[in-house]
């Protein structure tokens, strides 16, 4: 993370700590994780601080963490034109809490948060049009979510006697197949087997796993 | 006379209608020929990149990239290929980067032939589809010589491109940016200083410099609006920094605006690929590091150790130390960028697609209120969605 990004860092650090709840330099792009209730105040102050001007909201995104408590991310993606500057903010959030939507603060939030909660049912509090967006109509469920099967659920079909469009179960005539790849050999220990009893005199030959 | 209370009519536009540049469908509020209000409904031809892309390898989602925006390919393999560079902490030889800047010029100059002459018949003008879209084949052609295909090219690898140029496609290249000028020349001829097509355009779908910032615009969209922001100038990759070249501002925010920023744009487009060709060095073009790219086939005939190499890269591919980057890149429409997060097995983790255009269909109602039900078209041909990218 360069220079300019750290002090940007520490300067929100400082001016509204008690929203922020980390700040952190990943592949030197710098990634505020804030407290969930206090997202449009660091939001707001963002945008609207003289030394951020982060006045472009260019994406919201969730992101699935089946085995952490609590289990979404929802990741905002700010942009800074007269700073030349990107910063993540991100939130973590459960299937049953809300986020306060930051429609107030940036108008192009709203269909960003549709996506977000069609995609993985994060629900966002005050949303003033909180639509499915990508999905069907009527669909069931949130496809991007680490437990929706790739296949889906349904598959549609035009029923020739009803004269309609019907859903039925996904029926596929081939197994649904996905190889794990990951090389064997990656996870073993560097030492054969047998060659522990020789590694009391001279080290371990290295073998190299391509 | 007594008042009559006459109820707003709904309209639909869409899902298959010429001027809507895709399946689109547009609900649509009237009060007479008045827009009061549009609703966008998008989806319709949602394909679940993002979720397929969960369950391929790194270099099997290069080619979900193409199907993304289908008018300019390479771009979206850009910014997916500079996000994959940037986790691994891969160095792109010169010559790689230079054919990938080549590259997405000529991109460029294939959406925006296709937006400003769809867009002129949208309002009106016939011809100038007819004479771009020969103007594409050439270009198309240039896709075709250097990696086998018209359109979903899947060229640009993490690491650099597929293959080098093959013999005689520069002079060829040479010849297009002498010649191409003057199909510019011809278009502006019909369009620029055409009454119609002004009366169409002029004062249509007007956004201002803060208006734009706050929905989210990028691109030409945005610099129409009078904000100078060019990821290419503000943040470069690859060897923008090393060509020159200048960014055309508008100055009204409307239809017009736009289209003249995108004619300008062209021009630039073209002086930047006389430079890569001019500067381009010789060398590999991609990566010499075989953990992430396939050695060549006649090294495979002699070598065990490339065998191997090759078959791990097609079967399990590499694996991506874990952590998350946001790479953008100034795609034709605006900023096209990729979320991706990578837990450090073989496969992202997640991949968020950031597509320009979507945000310009959240914009469509607070372009369109207010204005006639022909303005509609004209603010949706000046915006340059594609539909691959807004449903993804």
């Amino acid at each position: 993370m360069d220079q300019a990004l750290q002090d940007l860092g520490d300067y929100i650090g400082a001016a509204v700590p008690r929203d922020v709840i980390r700040i952190e330099g990943v592949c030197g792009e710098l990634v505020v994780v804030a407290r969930t209730a206090a997202i449009t105040d660091v939001l707001t102050f963002l945008r609207s601080d003289s030394n951020c001007q982060f006045k472009v909201l260019v994406d919201i995104c969730g992101v699935d963490y089946p085995q952490r408590e609590p289990r979404f991310e929802v990741v905002y993606n700010l942009l800074s034109l007269t700073q030349n500057q990107r910063i993540r903010v991100k939130v973590m959030v459960d299937e049953d809490m809300p986020v306060p939507t930051a429609t107030a603060v940036y108008s192009a939030a709203g269909w960003f948060e549709r996506e977000t909660w069609d995609l993985y049912g994060i629900m966002f509090s005050d949303h003033p049009d909180l639509r499915r967006i990508l999905t069907d109509y009527g669909f069931e469920g949130h496809p991007l979510r680490k437990d929706f099967p790739l296949t889906g659920r349904v598959e549609v079909r035009y029923d020739e006697i009803q004269k309609r469009v019907v859903y039925d179960p996904v029926q596929l005539t081939q197994d649904f197949r996905t190889f794990d790849f990951l090389s064997p050999w990656e996870g073993m220990n560097k030492v054969l087997p047998g060659d522990e009893k020789a590694a009391d005199g001279d080290s371990a030959p290295e073998e190299g796993a391509s | 006379m007594s008042e009559v209370a006459i109820k707003n009519m709904t309209l639909n536009f869409g899902p298959q209608h010429p001027a809507a540049h895709g399946v689109l469908r547009l609900v649509l509020e009237m009060d007479g020929e008045v827009v009061e209000r549009a609703d966008p409904h998008i989806g319709l031809l949602h394909r679940g990149t993002e979720k397929l892309i969960e369950y391929k390898t790194y270099l099997q989602a290069i080619p979900y990239f193409d199907r993304l925006d289908y008018v300019a390919p390479m771009c979206q393999e850009h910014a997916f290929a500079l996000a994959t560079e940037k986790l691994l902490g891969l160095e792109v030889p010169e010559r790689g980067q230079y054919i990938r800047v080549l590259f997405s010029e000529i991109s460029r100059i294939l959406n925006h032939i296709l937006n400003l002459t769809t867009y002129a018949l949208d309002v009106g003008a016939m011809t100038p589809l007819l004479w771009g879209f020969e103007e594409r084949e050439r270009l198309m052609e240039f896709y075709e010589r250097v990696s086998g295909a018209r359109l979903h090219a899947a060229y640009f690898r993490p690491g650099g491109v597929h293959q080098d140029l093959p013999a005689g496609l520069t002079d060829d290249i040479y010849e297009f940016c002498d010649t191409f000028p003057k199909f510019i020349d011809n278009l502006e001829v019909l369009l620029t200083d055409n009454r119609i097509f002004r009366q169409r355009t002029v004062d249509i779908g007007v956004m201002s410099a803060e208006e734009a910032q706050d929905w989210g615009m990028s691109g030409p969209v945005l610099r129409a609006s009078g904000v100078a922001w060019d990821l290419r100038k503000a943040q470069p990759y690859d060897v923008y920094d090393r060509v020159d070249f200048d960014v055309p501002v508008g100055k009204t925010g409307d239809c017009y605006a736009r289209y003249l920023v995108r004619v300008a744009e062209m021009r630039e487009s073209l002086r930047i690929m006389r430079q890569c060709l001019d500067d381009m060095p010789e060398g590999p073009v991609i990566t010499s590091d075989h953990k992430v790219t396939p050695p060549r086939r006649a090294e495979m005939k002699q070598s065990m150790e490339a065998l191997i190499h090759h078959f791990k890269l097609y079967t399990e591919g590499y694996h991506v130390p874990a952590g998350e980057t946001y790479t953008a890149v100034e795609a034709p429409k605006g900023e096209f960028a990729v979320y991706l997060v990578s837990d450090g097995s073989n496969r992202p983790y997640r991949c968020k697609i950031r597509a320009p255009s979507f945000a310009f269909m959240q914009a469509m109602d607070f372009l369109t209120k207010g204005h006639m039900l022909a303005d509609v078209a004209a603010v949706i041909g000046s915006l340059d969605v594609v539909f691959g990218e807004v449903d993804r």
